[in-house]
């Protein structure tokens, strides 16, 4: 909106009046917008008939808020942008940074003084400001608890930045015990320590991880080799069928089922990655596409084998490497075996750092292969072609190298998912799941796992965490379920980062090898590939 | 061709009949010629002769439609490039080549774009990636062996300071050294350079002599050449073969070639009455008829030649059922064959190419080169831009 006004009225224009201005053309887009959208709603009355419901008070609301939002910005908030790049004069320093002027000690200080207050009176909040207040003072809580870490992460933000792959594993190891033992210490006993930590390890720590696994995957084929896959659960599906079939009919273990799992992916990579060959970039993509929803469609329809749409329940749990197990009827039940108290959480915790360590081998062997001859022809690959057949490089091998490596891990996720779950239907695999993981690779930043990684925390995390925020009903009412608007959210997130960076979170890459000194090549010298 | 001759085998590629067509055009028509080992031949010729699709058709990036091409290497060993897929020419034959659009991996460091192009030699040295994923030792040799080479030709083309930044980032004259670095980091034996001073200002060209004539010195790799700067080309090569509309018209060292009168005159066209004098002289009916009748219309003001060349066209026979539409009089060289054998023959210009055999001339004047498009052609006009010296 701001390119509608030409440079000699900004000239005579006051931010004031350019404000006002702007205000009301976002005013008039957002009314014109949003008239069908939120002004009317399509409903079912008590005899099944449809009918307009209007809801012009909202309407009213939303646009309201948009030209007060547009008036803000243009009036203070462009200003205070344009100021902070400008140095003192007296002093020839710049501003300080919204950053520095955000993260204070005595703000830091209030922060956790609300938090030390309000956890001490977390009995009796309900008691002395009632279930409304009660749950607002809840959020204050959780936005002062964000607050506070935000503001010690920001204090040791060099230390973070330059540690950061070892701090991020140090993390994600100690992610289970930190869980149980702070919710050992909140409920007061080491049982409701782990019942407790049921929900954060499984929802959040695995949910993550096995994205994050995925998307690392993918990232061979897409980010490293430039070839747009959009069937990437396809290999998923392989490798979780693959589990839930050999291990439910045959009774095969885990152990021996992942490797066989991941060979079988990969064996399917090589046989989409022939016919796809000479395909690039939106022929490619459809293909891929196409080959998802045939494997998927194979799932549904091949009922002797798969149990179609019905799927396969009774997927035998993952032992601890044969010598102990998580069925409590078992013998050698690990609580058994261990001597304490039977919990599930024990499973859950096992599978967290199965999954944890399945990572660490995807990016262990990313890192690996980048450093070898086939991951440069890989990133040669995508840079040019042609350039690489003029040096000898097989392309067609290299290829479909990529298809499989990515693949292989993709069957690993997969028969890991299958193990979590205990039940593979086809419905786990539809499209979404492979335009999502390919999002999080883009949001990344296509080739940085460190990137990824917190695509995947932000994007499945976040999704997630819109079922904690139960306090939102307080404010839209108990028909409001945060849950729906994950997607919309997604979508927004996706607009605003692209928006901010381009390139994904990561937009510059790690040279693989270095003379002097390995200095990161910027985002605007790689190609993203053209399939 | 393992029954190769001595001569034969001086020649590190031969180009045997060589013709590449698409469809109804001939990019390419009969063409021969041999490049000799340890030398630098240049192929030279006007803006569409088809210089670059004789160097796609030599490392594989065209199927020739005829003809042979041998690459018999130092070893002994010959390859028909044209029976070799694409990657295996510079992998095996030892062909390596460079874009006339230059063609870097642009997000790569320099130093990743040399380790590229040493692709096949690690592959081997790492197990096909396997050993080396595992660590073994015989990987790691190799990789800081492949280093040395890099820095070693990074320095050859001083450009070892920069190593470790994009290869987007460089300045052009140094993405065209970059690119002839990356080409011999393939060990090759024979080097295709698509128009390497292209683009360059005159120190930069300087330079580039020096580079070639260091790795045509120090490494006895021979170098077929593209080029339009005639400054590089008569300084440093010690062949030239010029092409005109897919057809040889020259062929010999550098001084013959610069005095032959149908290099002239395909680069800088022949003069309009010449063109009149040789039409008439060939005894073409359709331009005595168009000289009575004035100018066609509908092809457009005549200022040069191709007035009278535009609206004939000719048919030329160039294997069993392939006639192809040329406009008459667009082969300048053809011009001045004609007119050298119409007119009394020891007075012909023709004598200033002493290497050339003259029924090799008089074949070329027999069938006028092929031009598809019936285009009017100015020769003046389109020729005269990298003509001279």
């Amino acid at each position: 909106m701001a390119v509608t006004t030409s440079p000699e009225r900004d000239i005579v224009a006051t931010p004031m009046q350019r404000a006002t201005r702007e205000a009301l053309y976002a005013g008039a887009i957002a009314l014109g917008l949003f008239v069908l959208f939120i002004g009317l709603r399509t409903d079912q009355n008590i005899s099944n008939e449809l009918i307009l419901v209007q809801r012009w008070w909202l309407l009213a609301v939303v646009v309201v808020l948009t030209m007060a939002g547009r008036f803000l910005y243009v009036a203070y908030g462009q200003p205070f942008l344009a100021n902070q790049k400008i140095v003192d004069v007296a002093t020839g320093l710049l501003p300080e940074s919204m950053a520095a002027r955000f993260f204070r000690l005595p703000y830091f200080i209030a922060a956790i003084v609300t938090v030390a207050v309000l956890v001490f009176l977390a009995g009796s909040l309900d008691g002395l400001l009632g279930p409304g207040l009660a749950g607002y003072a809840r959020f204050l809580r959780a936005l002062a608890i964000i607050y506070a870490l935000a503001s010690v992460m920001f204090y040791f933000r060099t230390f973070i930045h330059a540690h950061f792959s070892a701090l991020g594993i140090t993390a994600l190891a100690l992610y289970p015990i930190i869980v149980v033992l702070v919710l050992a210490l909140y409920g007061g006993s080491v049982a409701a320590g782990f019942q407790g930590s049921l929900k954060w390890v499984d929802n959040y720590g695995i949910q993550i991880l096995i994205y994050v696994m995925l998307a690392w995957g993918l990232n061979i084929v897409v980010g490293l080799a430039g070839l747009l896959d959009l069937g990437y659960v396809a290999f998923y599906a392989v490798g979780a069928y693959a589990y839930a079939l050999l291990g439910t009919q045959y009774g095969l273990s885990f152990w021996i089922l992942l490797p066989a799992a991941g060979a079988m992916a990969a064996f399917w990579g090589v046989l989409l990655g022939f016919p796809v060959l000479r395909l690039r970039g939106d022929y490619l993509a459809i293909v891929t596409l196409a080959f998802g929803e045939i494997i998927r469609l194979v799932l549904i329809n091949w009922r002797e084998v798969t149990n179609g749409s019905a799927g396969i329940s009774g997927i035998p749990k993952v032992t601890f490497f044969g010598l102990m197990t998580f069925n409590v009827s078992d013998p050698n039940y690990v609580a058994k075996v261990l001597d304490i108290a039977t919990s599930s959480a024990y499973y859950k915790i096992f599978l967290y750092y199965l999954i944890l360590g399945l990572c660490l081998l995807t990016a262990f062997v990313t890192i690996r292969l980048r450093r070898m001859p086939v991951g440069r022809a890989w990133e040669a690959l995508r840079e040019d072609e042609i350039a690489c057949r003029s040096l000898g490089i097989n392309t067609t091998t290299t290829k479909l190298t990529a298809f499989a490596t990515g693949a292989m891990f993709g069957g690993f996720a997969g028969s890991f998912f299958a193990a979590r779950q205990g039940f593979v239907s086809p419905e786990s695999f539809i499209f979404l799941e492979s335009a999502i993981i390919l999002a999080i690779v883009v949001l990344g930043g296509m080739g940085s796992l460190v990137g990824i990684a917190v695509a995947a925390m932000v994007m499945i995390g976040g999704t997630e965490v819109l079922r904690e925020l139960d306090f939102l009903k307080q404010v839209f009412g108990p028909d409001f379920t945060p849950e729906l608007y994950r997607m919309l959210l997604f979508g927004m997130a996706m607009v605003i980062v692209m928006l901010w960076k381009p390139r994904g979170f990561v937009g510059s890459r790690e040279p693989t090898a270095f003379l002097k000194e390995s200095r990161a090549v910027s985002g605007s010298f790689t190609k993203e590939g053209h399939g | 061709m393992s029954d190769a001759s001595p001569s034969v085998n001086d020649a590190i590629l031969q180009v045997e009949h060589l013709s590449m067509k698409f469809g109804g055009l001939v990019a390419i028509g009969d063409l021969s010629f041999q490049a000799r080992r340890g030398e630098i031949t240049a192929l030279i010729g006007p803006n569409g002769a088809g210089k670059t699709t004789v160097f796609n058709c030599i490392t594989g990036f065209y199927k020739p439609s005829e003809g042979m091409l041998t690459l018999n290497r130092r070893d002994g060993s010959s390859y028909l490039l044209e029976r070799l897929p694409n990657h295996e020419i510079p992998a095996r034959a030892k062909v390596a080549r460079t874009f006339q659009n230059i063609r870097l991996f642009s997000g790569m460091t320099l130093l990743e774009n040399l380790l590229v192009a040493q692709h096949n030699k690690l592959m081997k040295a790492s197990g096909y990636t396997i050993l080396g994923l595992f660590g073994f030792s015989g990987y790691r040799t190799a990789s800081a062996e492949s280093i040395d080479l890099a820095r070693h030709w990074l320095e050859k083309a001083d450009l070892v300071d920069r190593a470790d930044d994009p290869a987007g980032d460089l300045p052009y004259g140094a993405q065209r050294r970059l690119e002839i670095a990356r080409a011999m980091c393939t060990g090759p034996e024979l080097l295709c350079l698509d128009e390497p001073a292209a683009g360059l200002n005159p120190k930069e060209s300087m330079a580039l002599n020096a580079l070639l004539m260091d790795i045509k010195d120090n490494t006895g790799t021979s170098i077929l050449l593209i080029e339009h700067d005639m400054a590089v080309v008569m300084q440093i090569s010690d062949h030239v073969v010029v092409l005109e509309y897919g057809r040889k018209i020259s062929d010999g060292s550098p001084h013959a070639v610069r005095t032959d009168p149908r290099v002239i005159a395909a680069y800088l066209g022949v003069e309009d009455e010449d063109v009149e004098t040789v039409l008439i002289e060939v005894g073409d009916e359709d331009v005595i008829e168009q000289l009575d009748t004035g100018p066609d219309a509908t092809h457009g003001p005549g200022s040069s030649s191709s007035y009278f060349a535009g609206p004939v066209t000719d048919t030329v026979g160039h294997s069993e059922g392939e006639r192809v539409t040329v406009s008459k009089g667009a082969s300048k060289a053809g011009q001045v064959d004609a007119r050298s054998g119409a007119a009394a023959r020891p007075a012909s210009p023709a004598e200033a190419k002493p290497t050339e055999k003259p029924s090799a001339a008089k074949s070329s004047a027999a069938k006028p080169a092929a031009k598809a498009p019936a285009k009017p052609k100015t020769p003046g006009d389109s020729n005269r831009g990298g003509g001279n010296e």
